[in-house]
């Protein structure tokens, strides 16, 4: 295995009686694309603030370069890009000079950071902006530039909180092709999200975490292996009879989720048990044949839906 | 050429308050400059219009009906009377005005500190900075200020120079102090508490009369608030008095200073390395 740049051991935060982060371990490796995948509140926020060395761990072990965050914050921090969940970009500046305080909070030179700019604007696709005011932004540039912006210190290390929430389709999917350009060049991200085509895009490793704890750790490909069939089957009975099919259903499928609006049934073949389904003169009112997801491997292992 | 930002940082390890300070406080100076290049300058030239306006209506109009007053050093007008408690007032408005309300925003708001400290940046760096730029402020209205009563020929003395670095000294105490009660503020209610602070403190702290029209316990209280220590610190150097009393004015803003900045960088740290 190649260098580890993260390695975590017995991780803990508390706040009070409320555990955040609940003894995890995991190891992340130089060029790696890693990821945390957890509804609201698992855990995911507070162990990259831990990593970020804006945050104090309770318990446990951390190296990040091999060096300890509670020791050499600062140090760390300079190895670090950050593109927190929520923007903190300077709204009174404009584009360009929010990326050129940022290095100069870094302490970086001045010629350094002139040079840098073209290129990390021409990277954000925000060329045409750079003398606009960052207030007048939509929410997908203001995205791109936070992430430009983290770039100016050229990190080993850039991590992100929930990239992509709050933004339309388009934003998303222009978004993560900088992503995986950054991917490319063999920049290790660390990449927190409840979104799983999101972290089944971008992640060559993930942990999947609920209430501070890790469930299951792997690539994507081999988590869905692992944690569910390779397809599913979807369907709905209306809401009232989808409880009485159950105990009809429950016999054909390898397992069975039930979901408030739908029934979900998991087999190598969708298509060949919905025709075992109608033989039987079942006729659901609708029905979806598709591949498995992470949201499948999170609902098998936590008995709940990724987004609620 | 490749980003040094590792390198700069690590040069830190072992040199004083490593992990609060990353000697750039200066970066958090040219952040303002950058916002008040744009936009903000229109509320800084609005600040120093205001004792001026003081020193006009008050001096010329209230002058006209109080005569010449007498002090030790002879008789002044009374617009000369009130310009160092005026200058002194201005100092400590300029410093507020930036080290409460807009740090409040940016704290709060803006959320601009936890950017800045998410890099290399520590607590010291950002608090150091935002009170030099408040101190600043307060500077540049007190240079003004005296300008414009040396102007209107209410200067009898070279020493009046001296109120320059009086005022600053009053600015920083007053942004460190501002700053720090800033950072524990939680809403906008709770920030009217400088208002509502502050008003009484300028009307009562003898700007405008003396003290002594006050009963005994209660000039106590007043000579124990910053403002009336600003009016005499910067009314006592002005007059070129240097003695003990002015020792005591400078220790009091000494000890404003580095409290301030103590529960500042301290409350930093709580709030964003929790």
């Amino acid at each position: 295995m190649s260098e580890k740049l993260i390695v975590a051991r017995g991780l803990t935060k508390t706040y009070g009686d409320f555990i955040a982060v609940d003894g995890i371990d995991f190891d992340v490796a130089k060029g790696e694309s890693f990821g945390f995948l957890g509804p609201n509140g698992a855990g995911k926020s507070t162990t990259m603030r831990i990593i970020g060395a804006t945050s104090v761990r309770t318990s446990g072990t951390l190296t990040i370069l091999g060096k300890d965050p509670e020791v050499h914050g600062p140090q760390i921090r300079a190895h670090l890009g950050v593109v927190p969940q929520q923007d903190n970009l300077d709204n009174e500046l404009t584009v360009s000079e929010n990326i050129f305080i940022y290095g100069r909070y870094f302490g970086l030179s001045s010629s350094f950071i002139n040079r840098k700019i073209p290129e990390l604007l021409e990277f954000a696709q925000l060329e045409e902006k750079k003398d606009t005011k960052v207030e007048a932004l939509s929410g997908g540039m203001k995205r791109r530039l936070t992430i430009a912006r983290s770039l100016v210190s050229e990190p080993d290390i850039l991590m992100l909180d929930e990239p992509t929430t709050g933004l339309d389709p388009q934003a998303r999917h222009i978004l993560w092709d900088r992503l995986f350009r950054l991917k490319e060049q063999g920049v290790t991200l660390l990449i927190t999200t409840h979104y799983m085509d999101e972290a089944e895009q971008l992640c060559d490793r993930l942990i999947v975490m609920d209430k501070g704890k890790i469930m299951a750790e792997d690539s994507p490909a081999q988590l869905i292996k692992d944690y569910s069939t390779k397809e599913v089957l979807e369907v709905r009975f209306g809401s009232d009879r989808n409880q009485e099919m159950v105990d009809v259903l429950r016999p054909l499928a390898d397992r069975i989720e039930v979901l408030p609006d739908r029934i979900l049934l998991y087999a190598t073949d969708g298509e060949q048990l919905l025709e075992q389904i109608t033989a039987k003169g079942i006729h659901p009112n609708t029905s979806l044949v598709r591949r498995s997801s992470l949201e499948d491997v999170f609902l098998r292992l936590t008995g709940r839906s990724l987004v609620e | 050429m490749r980003s040094n930002a590792v390198e700069l940082s690590e040069g830190r390890i072992g040199k004083f308050g490593e992990k609060y300070y990353a000697g750039r406080p200066q970066q958090v100076l040219l952040r303002n400059w950058l916002s008040f290049k744009s936009s903000a300058w229109i509320a800084v030239v609005s600040g120093f219009f205001e004792p001026v306006l003081y020193l006009l209506s008050f001096g010329y109009g209230i002058g006209e009906l109080v005569g010449n007053i007498s002090t030790p050093g002879g008789d002044i007008s009374y617009a000369a009377y009130i310009a160092p408690g005026l200058l002194a007032t201005s100092a400590m408005n300029g410093a507020m005005l930036d080290s409460t309300w807009n740090v409040f925003f940016k704290l709060n708001e803006s959320r601009l500190y936890k950017a800045m400290l998410a890099t290399s940046l520590g607590p010291l760096d950002v608090a150091l900075g935002e009170i030099a730029w408040a101190l600043m402020r307060g500077g540049i209205y007190a240079t003004a200020f005296t300008a414009v009563i040396a102007g209107l020929g209410l200067v009898t003395s070279w020493w009046a120079l001296l109120a320059i670095p009086a005022a600053i000294i009053v600015a920083f105490g007053f942004a460190s102090f501002g700053m720090a009660i800033t950072s524990f503020m939680k809403s906008h209610h709770q920030m009217n508490f400088f208002e509502i602070f502050l008003l009484p403190m300028f009307l009562f702290s003898g700007a405008f009369y003396p003290l002594t029209v006050f009963p005994g316990w209660a000039q106590a209280i007043i000579k124990a608030l910053p403002l009336r220590q600003a009016i005499e610190l910067v009314t006592r150097a002005m007059s070129g008095e240097f003695g003990i009393n002015i020792l005591v004015n400078f220790t009091y803003f000494m000890v404003m200073i580095c409290v301030g900045l103590f529960f500042t960088t301290r409350r930093l740290n709580a709030l964003f390395m929790k």
